[in-house]
């Protein structure tokens, strides 16, 4: 496959996948604020703030706005063009990608990755979005559904599957990250009177953007409580947004690539993940609590990155090597 | 009953002879028409039409930010063309495919055809796409030009005549192609019971082609398809004609040149190109060499192509026989390397640049045809009975201004099909592209891109202009 191909497919994949969790985060944070008591912009602030700062544009947010309430930030998310990492701007980011190789790609997904597109950029979004932010965040989320169901669907899962999945599992694992760390500063530093158990709130939205509330629930048959959110999320086998689950996404999308079995590796890429996954494999929660949580979820970025650039070393910018 | 209202209002009509019959070769077409209602037809176009938008088989508008892309307007009636004269167009495309391809290989190397006099060489180094720098190149098999699109037009008598060739990057077959996929779905009985040859064959020859024409005769060669990308009009037929061949699909970006060998840029690695089937302008393809502002081209690739390590289809420097000043002379090409007569003749041509012919030119523009040599698309033309004063005049000024890039012909009032519009059927003019292919032999795909002037009395045909088309069906037999 050419590389360029292998480019354009994953970062159309990573687009969507975080269109996808940018939804799911303000739908979960508009959700939480209706159990919130009483409300003042302070703490509008201090609850939308570390969201804002999740997806990494702080700077260019308060270039825009002034404040940060539930009106400038879900815009700033949603709609917002100057913030590469808005919705608008994912989807617009996924279908340019999707155009480049429309030969790659089934007519399904085209066309749905383009109602997707018409549909932002429509003036009935906006109205939407004014007057049912849940409805549409959820329709958001379904669009992204609906795409992802026809990847899996309507082609070939080959090469180009691979690494569209190489792709989504990275972007999902990165976000669980984020999540985590946001809530995780918040709630030790928030000392709020007026919230009843304030931190239970705040981990049961992590929980709920993750779609982990009721998956939660089965395996822990209690209420909500940091470590075990932190260890579901982390450490889960079997939860599809949880790091350890997407890392072993990653790692064995690149392995069906190359053919090479589990514990061996035959590149720059493999090396790389596989190394990542043995460490979540074997990493236990007291130990990442032991240690501070920030420092844990940042080192893993730091790592996710370079799977990230692995993943251009190896396959799109790789040298000289002439293929047998 | 769709047809009790049609004229032919004098034109040569493709379906009707003068005297109203139908003509033999319409026959079983007009039979089975004239089961249908305006109603049922209606609903057949809307069909297709809606197949076109929704396989996207469009094409890009130009200027258009959104990246606005247009479907081609379809004509559901085929334009039949007989067996005896199909017969006599392959003949006639063939014997003119041959002489252009000797040109070719003469003028980049001996120009016997200078040297004789036949042609001069003030108008053959005046010619915007001569590349002396390929002089003395050797091409495998010495085949220029693999594909070819010659656009046929039909005087008030009846008779073909040849009214440009494009040699360069000719476009539009995924519109036959498509076209025919269409009109098979909604006419499926029709097909059999009328006997039409089948296209579908197409993109297997044309990739039989490309794998001919491997530098040093290598049987298991690496063909892939070279595109502007994805902004380029003719996307979409790029990715056709790439998917229905089974090979890639380029941009210069995912070539690299080492050891003077052309690479692809793969996931698992470099692997070595060896025969570009090129949708890009040769303008382009290398920076270092022609448009230094290209980011669409390989930086040294010509090199590798002078090295006879990489072919390309067409041949490069094949744009100097669609100047249409060197048009002129293919008659007398086909005499010189072939001495036949042309079995096609040219539309009567002058050449501004012969003072005899500019005066006839000037003093006749309302009655005539000026054309631009090297522009294509419909763009430079003046039509001179359907133009202004302030029109002729401007054209008469650069005409006089330029004369080598001018060419005059008469207007050829070009034969008419019957065309559904608006649930009535109307005469409109139509030419007709048939696509050569040049590789072990000459072959000639039985059916054609037939180009409709949609707008009433129009004569231009091009897509950028108003046009649309119709599929083209080559019978087995004559009636």
């Amino acid at each position: 496959m050419l590389s360029r191909v292998a480019d354009s497919l994953y970062w159309m994949s990573r687009y969507i996948e975080r269109a996808e969790n940018i939804a799911r985060i303000i739908d979960v944070n508009l959700q939480l604020l209706l159990d919130y008591e009483k409300i003042d912009s302070e703490r509008l602030r201090e609850h939308w703030e570390p969201i804002v700062r999740t997806t990494g544009n702080d700077a260019t947010f308060y270039k825009l706005y002034k404040e940060a309430r539930s009106d400038t930030v879900t815009e700033f998310l949603t709609f917002n063009e100057e913030n590469p990492s808005s919705i608008i701007c994912c989807i617009r980011g996924a279908r340019e990608n999707a155009r480049m190789v429309r030969d790659q790609v089934s007519t399904d997904m085209w066309e749905e990755i383009n109602r997707f597109h018409l549909y932002l950029r429509s003036p009935e979004s906006r109205k939407d979005w004014k007057k049912n932010p849940f409805d549409f965040y959820k329709r958001v989320r379904d669009y992204s559904y609906t795409f992802q169901g026809l990847t899996n669907a309507t082609i070939s899962h080959t090469e180009g599957w691979e690494f569209m999945q190489v792709a989504k599992y990275l972007e999902r694992a990165d976000m669980t990250t984020r999540l985590l760390d946001v809530k995780y500063l918040m709630t030790r530093r928030s000392e709020d009177p007026t919230a009843q158990n304030p931190d239970n709130l705040q981990w049961m939205a992590v929980l709920r953007s993750c779609s982990a509330y009721d998956n939660y629930h089965q395996i822990y048959v209690s209420h909500v409580e940091p470590q075990k959110v932190i260890e579901f999320l982390v450490f889960s086998n079997e939860f599809p947004r949880a790091i350890k689950f997407c890392i072993r996404g990653v790692d064995s999308a690149f392995r069906r690539i190359s053919g090479v079995t589990d514990g061996y590796f035959s590149n720059h890429a493999e090396r790389v993940s596989g190394r990542l996954l043995a460490d979540l494999n074997f990493h236990t929660l007291d130990e990442i609590l032991q240690g501070d949580l920030h420092n844990y979820l940042d080192n893993l970025q730091t790592r996710f990155n370079q799977v990230g650039d692995a993943i251009y070393s190896t396959y799109i910018n790789h040298p000289d090597a002439v293929e047998k | 009953m769709l047809f009790r209202k049609y004229q032919t209002e004098g034109f040569w009509d493709e379906m009707f002879q003068e005297d109203g019959a139908v003509r033999p070769h319409y026959r079983k077409l007009a039979d089975r028409l004239s089961t249908l209602n305006p109603e049922e037809f209606e609903e057949k176009r809307k069909a297709v039409d809606f197949a076109f938008v929704s396989q996207g088989i469009t094409f890009t508008v130009y200027g258009d930010e959104q990246g606005t892309e247009k479907i081609i307007p379809f004509d559901l009636i085929p334009r039949v063309i007989p067996n005896d004269e199909w017969q006599k167009l392959e003949a006639g495309l063939a014997q003119r495919l041959t002489a252009l391809n000797l040109f070719l290989h003469d003028i980049y190397h001996k120009q016997r055809i200078i040297k004789d006099g036949i042609i001069p060489s003030y108008y053959l180094e005046s010619a915007r796409h001569y590349r002396p720098e390929f002089m003395g190149l050797k091409v495998p098999h010495n085949i220029y030009i693999h594909v070819c699109g010659t656009d046929l037009i039909r005087g008030a008598d009846g008779k073909f005549m040849v009214l440009e060739d494009n040699c360069r990057v000719p476009s539009g077959v995924s519109y036959l192609l498509e076209g025919r996929k269409a009109t098979r779905r909604v006419f499926p009985q029709f097909f059999q019971d009328i006997g039409v040859r089948p296209v579908d064959n197409y993109p297997t020859e044309l990739l039989n082609v490309l794998r001919y024409i491997a530098p040093g005769g290598n049987p298991e060669p690496t063909v892939v398809l070279l595109t502007p990308g994805v902004y380029n009009s003719a996307y979409y037929e790029h990715c056709f004609l790439a998917r229905e061949m089974g090979i890639q699909i380029v941009e210069g970006r995912d070539l690299t040149i080492r050891n003077d060998r052309v690479y692809m840029k793969t996931t698992k690695g470099l692997r070595q190109v060896d025969v570009i089937y090129r949708r890009l302008d040769y303008d382009f393809l290398d920076p270092t060499v022609f448009q230094k502002d290209s980011l669409l081209g390989v930086p040294g690739i010509m090199n590798v192509y002078r090295s006879g390590n990489v072919n390309f289809a067409n041949s490069l420097g094949t744009g100097v026989c669609d100047d249409k000043v060197i048009y002129y002379f293919v008659p007398k090409m086909i005499k010189y390397y072939l001495d036949q007569e042309p079995l096609i003749p040219n539309v009567p041509t002058w050449l501004a640049s012969e003072k005899h012919d500019l005066k006839y030119i000037l003093a006749n523009m309302e009655q005539l045809v000026v054309k631009a040599a090297n522009e294509s698309g419909g763009y430079g033309m003046l039509i001179g009975p359907k133009s202004s004063k302030k029109e002729i005049d401007l054209f008469r000024k650069k005409v006089e201004e330029e004369p080598r890039n001018f060419i005059a012909q008469p207007t050829i009032s070009l034969s008419r099909s019957p065309c559904f519009l608006d649930g009535k059927i109307e005469g409109r003019h139509i030419d007709l592209r048939p696509y050569i292919l040049y590789g072990e032999k000459i072959k000639l795909i039985a059916g054609a891109f037939t180009r409709v002037a949609l707008r009433k009395g129009s004569l231009v045909v091009n897509s950028s202009q108003g046009g649309g088309c119709k599929d083209t069906w080559v019978l087995y037999g004559n009636e």
